[in-house]
């Protein structure tokens, strides 16, 4: 059952990051087509794109992919997570053939066909390795160390060493 | 000249952005499973346990500073040549930290992704 769940979570965040990247890029360029190029010399006009429904959907949208990289990354291996934003490049390459109508190459064709190789490849295999028993191993430790400093009590010694301390003045 | 300028700047963008990933993520891995966060504390509290971690902040900063160097070798080369090296580089490079920096266990098949990755972006240019 928790087997079904770890596996539904890694496809979902896996999913998040590459659509949220993708579609964050696609609408982000949508935005600034309307905006036109801009000058270096009127490089103030690039605060126009903040007005743009595009640029702001697609802000979101990065926001989104930040948020889901950082939820990956505090339960999985930077090396698992990093192949899904490259994925991003492949939803990029669809939605940018039929969203923005560009062509896309047979080049460019194979290179998506290798990215979504290589994070099949990945994303079969564990997503956080051998760390678990380590782990494990490592906080019941820490947790019997901090048993025996409370054992030990530090505020019992306190109150002894200020007991002592009102003896000698008394 | 020109080109060693460029190859440098990309050099600094690839280390930067590989150097931030890997603290991001060391910095992740310290604060715990942000999605039981969330249960806990709602979105507020994720944010603020990950804004009071410094190596997160730290990581933050590498990425802000290899996102300038991104802007000063785009304007010294062609986006056709930059973009697709340093992404496919920093796939490489942040591999190899997170062998040796964090200890993650990189097997043969996640060399061979990281691989095919790194030619599939090379590729997208073509």
């Amino acid at each position: 059952m928790a087997d079904i769940r770890v596996k539904f979570k890694k496809i979902f965040i896996y999913l998040a990051i590459a659509c949220c990247n993708g579609t964050g890029d696609v609408l982000l360029k949508r935005g600034m087509e309307n905006l036109g190029e801009i000058h270096l010399n009127h490089w103030t006009h690039i605060f126009n794109a903040f007005i743009d429904p595009w640029v702001l959907l697609g802000i979101c949208f990065l926001a989104g992919f930040f948020y889901s990289y950082l939820t990956a990354l505090s339960w999985a291996d930077l090396t698992f997570v990093l192949p899904a934003t490259a994925f991003g490049y492949v939803v990029t390459a669809f939605l940018s053939r039929v969203f923005l109508h560009e062509t896309v190459s047979p080049w460019r064709w194979a290179g998506v066909l290798l990215i979504t190789c290589g994070v099949g490849l990945v994303a079969r295999g564990p997503s956080l390795t051998e760390r678990h028993t380590k782990d494990a191993t490592l906080s019941k430790d820490s947790a019997l160390a901090k048993d025996t400093t409370l054992s030990k009590d530090p505020s019992l010694a306190k109150d002894a060493a200020l007991s002592k301390e009102q003896h000698e003045l008394a | 000249m020109n080109s060693l300028k460029l190859w440098t700047a990309i050099g600094m963008l690839v280390l930067a952005s590989s150097a931030g990933d890997v603290m991001l993520s060391a910095a992740m891995k310290r604060i715990g499973d942000l999605d039981l966060i969330r249960m806990e504390k709602g979105l507020l509290g994720v944010i603020s346990h990950v804004v009071r971690e410094r190596l997160f902040l730290l990581g933050l900063c590498c990425l802000i500073f290899s996102f300038f160097c991104l802007l000063t070798a785009l304007s010294w080369g062609d986006a056709s040549l930059v973009a697709p090296a340093s992404a496919s580089l920093t796939y490489i490079c942040s591999a190899i930290m997170a062998k040796f920096l964090l200890h993650e266990n990189v097997d043969r098949r996640r060399w061979l992704s990281a691989a095919l990755v790194c030619v599939g972006v090379l590729l997208l240019v073509k």
